[in-house]
């Protein structure tokens, strides 16, 4: 009998699935209120256009929506083949709050989706939000961070982080669409549009045709904050500006790797203050350094939109005092260099670029610029390199960006005080397979590295020295350091030490294009060979599918509580804001 | 604008004689019209953010064959004709991953004719005729900015 029942089950299921179209947005989508939308229904067939029935809560769609949708014959796949019919209707909006019920009817296929168009608060609570986001923030870097930065005496912390004192008011569900993995782009597309969607997408749902540029889009917070204020909006990152998790501010498209595209996208929606990284994407490809495939200069692109350009320390200290109307600050071709070699170790390509700005001087600058305007302003502070160093398992250079990014948390915390109707997220976009085990103590018997890390008691204190105040441990190759270890990864040498010589890299691909231990770490002495659990074709450390925190305070923090599914944070900011107001 | 003005030999002179003098099967393996050396450090003459610079170097050498000593890059595809030549060995697969990006100084390598690609774990010697400037593979759209045309290469 329950052989039988399975057996039905699984048969229904199989049948259910070859003879679904595809509704986008999703079901169960929140959408806000008079914020334009791509309407897509995908069939699994080729079908006639008189079959296709589509109803809105019981009426013909053409009456709710008021526009008629667009019928594809025939969508192509790569390789030219049929993928089936489709009916789009682009730039939507639902000007009436309540629940949606679509359902779409061609042949045997059917399908029925729910949406919740919902409305926000009248008045806003809020005038300005500063959203800081740890890139891969997970509970291990903060733990770290406050031992390295801080210390620790009698199991006490001897200080506490800018971030110790938000409180924690959510655990976020940072699932994507298509798998309970995820990556920067739909995480933060999600925080930043309210749509949950698919690895590497970012403001678009993603659909089955090859174009990347093609599909259906849901709104931007930049784009709402245009369309419904007259706010001012800042994207502050220690990566390339038009990296997955800026870019979400103001994107749409299914391949976050469309970078010379999202340059593009960001001067569409023009923030007041763009600071970072990856001017290789601004410059035409005649250009040397240049990443682009054609010849658009986008800095001159920029500055004839009335933008002031920093590229150096001293540069955005200048511009940050202009008069002019909105700020670009790039300072570096790629990814910027990370805290540790910027400050101390002058490793990375630091040589290169000697000069450049750390996180939290790009954020006071930003918030400088941001709050001239009366009306108030949306500020996006990223620590990008909390996960690009997480990546390659660079434990030491991880945990300084975490620091640095504290550092970002009390500078925005600092100007809340003098603003305090400024409401303060604090989260990460997913989170890191990272653990601290104990320390590393070299002073331990013995010339094997492993039998120096110690457990339990035998971890003991670490002995980092902060005597100059700043923040950051004097020297981060102490004798009893912290000992983090990743729970995945590639094959890699454990070499138990901070990479003194620039980030690590811990595999590097084969002929068989298969990433191997990277050879350069196997004679440092006591290094170990850690065997990797991940595919062979993975070049890092993967992020994980726990829980990240989202911590706040300030006016319309109170929106935040219990779990909460990542673009569910969007709709508390669209609230703080009153992005949704009711009409009057 | 500030550029920062900061040429670096990424071998000294002294250390590259040296390193002939210690290897003299060396220089009997590379074919006699291998010219002069080219080190990953000496490509440019200042890197910022509005645009590098090539060096002197690079620009008195245009058209002559050199040799460089690189990584391989994993190959876009099997049959390609030309390879990514790096100053070190990828960790990232900016072909195969989605938001993986190429370093700022590499160096196309167009082979002269067919060879077998070889493990990316180890350096190599590339040699071939110089050429700079912005160019864009006309069959995979990859733009490059340093070349070594009529190339070929073998191990160290």
């Amino acid at each position: 009998m329950r052989k039988l029942i399975l057996a039905l089950a699984s048969a229904t299921m199989l049948a259910g699935s070859a003879n679904a179209a595809t509704v986008y947005p999703l079901d169960r989508a929140t959408i806000l209120v008079g914020s334009p939308f791509d309407f897509k229904v995908e069939f699994d067939a080729v079908v006639k256009p008189e079959d296709v029935k589509v109803t809105v809560n019981g009426q013909d769609y053409e009456a709710v929506f008021g526009k008629k949708a667009e019928f594809v014959a025939e969508e192509k796949g790569k390789e030219d083949e049929v993928l089936g019919s489709a009916l789009i209707l682009r730039d939507l909006a639902i000007e009436q709050a309540g629940a949606y019920k679509v359902e779409v009817s061609a042949g045997s296929e059917t399908k029925s989706v729910n949406w919740d168009v919902y409305e926000t608060a009248a008045e806003p609570k809020a005038k300005n939000i500063i959203f800081l986001l740890g890139d891969g923030l997970s509970v291990a870097h903060r733990t770290g961070a406050r031992i390295m930065s801080k210390g620790m005496t009698e199991g006490k912390a001897n200080g506490r982080l800018a971030m110790d004192d938000v409180p924690p008011v959510a655990f976020i569900g940072t699932s994507s669409t298509h798998s309970i993995a995820t990556d920067s782009a739909n995480t933060m597309s999600a925080y930043m549009t309210g749509h949950k969607s698919r690895v590497n997408a970012l403001g678009v749902y993603a659909d089955r045709t090859p174009s990347s540029l093609d599909d259906p889009r849901v709104e931007t917070i930049g784009e709402a904050l245009r369309r419904t204020t007259k706010k001012s909006l800042g994207i502050v990152t220690t990566s390339e500006v038009e990296d997955a998790t800026p870019a979400a501010l103001v994107s749409h498209t299914r391949k976050r790797a469309d970078k010379a595209e999202i340059v593009g996208m960001l001067l569409d929606v023009k923030p007041d203050a763009l600071l970072g990284g990856g001017s290789a994407y601004f410059l035409g490809k005649d250009v040397p350094g240049s990443k682009r495939k054609d010849d658009k200069d986008y800095i001159n692109e920029f500055k004839n939109a009335g933008y002031a350009l920093a590229t150096d320390k001293t540069e955005l200290a200048a511009a940050a005092g202009s008069n002019q109307e909105r700020l670009l600050g790039l300072f570096h071709t790629g990814n910027m260099d990370v805290t540790l070699d910027r400050e101390f170790l002058k490793k990375g390509t630091v040589d290169k670029f000697p000069n450049q700005p750390g996180l939290v001087e790009m954020t006071k600058a930003a918030l400088d610029k941001l709050s001239k305007n009366p009306e108030g302003f949306f500020l996006m502070v990223e620590g990008a390199s909390i996960d690009k160093m997480s990546h390659p398992l660079d434990w030491d250079r991880t945990l300084f960006e975490t620091i640095e990014f504290d550092k970002a948390v009390g500078a925005a915390r600092e100007f809340a005080e003098k603003n305090p109707d400024t409401l303060i997220v604090i989260t990460g976009d997913h989170t890191h397979g990272v653990a601290i085990i104990g320390t590393v103590d070299d002073d331990k018997p013995g010339t094997e590295m492993r039998e120096k890390v110690g457990t339990y008691d035998n971890a003991g204190f670490p002995n980092y020295e902060d005597k100059d105040g700043d923040g950051y441990p004097d020297r981060v190759d102490v004798s009893r350091r912290l000992f983090l270890a990743a729970n995945n990864g590639p094959d890699h040498y454990e070499t138990f030490r901070p990479k003194l010589d620039g980030p690590f890299v811990p595999a590097i691909q084969n002929e068989k294009k298969e990433y191997v231990a990277n050879e350069a770490y196997k004679d440092v002495p006591g290094a170990v060979l850690v065997e990797g659990n991940i595919p062979r074709d993975e070049d890092t450390g993967v992020h994980t599918i726990d829980d990240v925190v989202l911590q706040a305070v300030g006016p319309g923090s109170e929106g935040f509580r219990g779990y909460m599914e990542q673009s569910d944070v969007y709709r508390v900011l669209a609230d703080a804001f009153a992005l949704g107001a009711p009409k009057k | 604008m500030a550029m920062a003005k900061r040429p670096r030999a990424f071998f000294d002179r002294r250390q590259m004689l040296a390193a002939f003098a210690a290897l003299p099967v060396l220089s009997f393996a590379r074919p006699a019209q291998a010219g002069e050396r080219l080190g990953f450090g000496e490509l440019y003459k200042s890197f910022g953010v509005l645009g590098l610079e090539f060096s002197d170097k690079v620009k008195q050498l245009s058209g002559r064959e050199v040799t460089v000593k690189g990584f391989m890059a994993p190959p876009l595809k099997a049959e390609a004709n030309f390879f990514v030549l790096t100053e070190i060995p990828m960790s990232l697969c900016p072909f195969c991953s989605s938001d993986a990006d190429w370093p700022d100084n590499i160096i196309v390598v167009y082979l002269a004719r067919k060879q077998t690609f070889v493990q990316y774990n180890a350096p190599i010697e590339a040699h071939g005729v110089l050429e700079y400037g912005s160019w864009v593979d006309p069959e995979t759209g990859f733009v490059s900015q340093l070349r070594l045309r009529e190339a070929g290469f073998n191990t160290v």
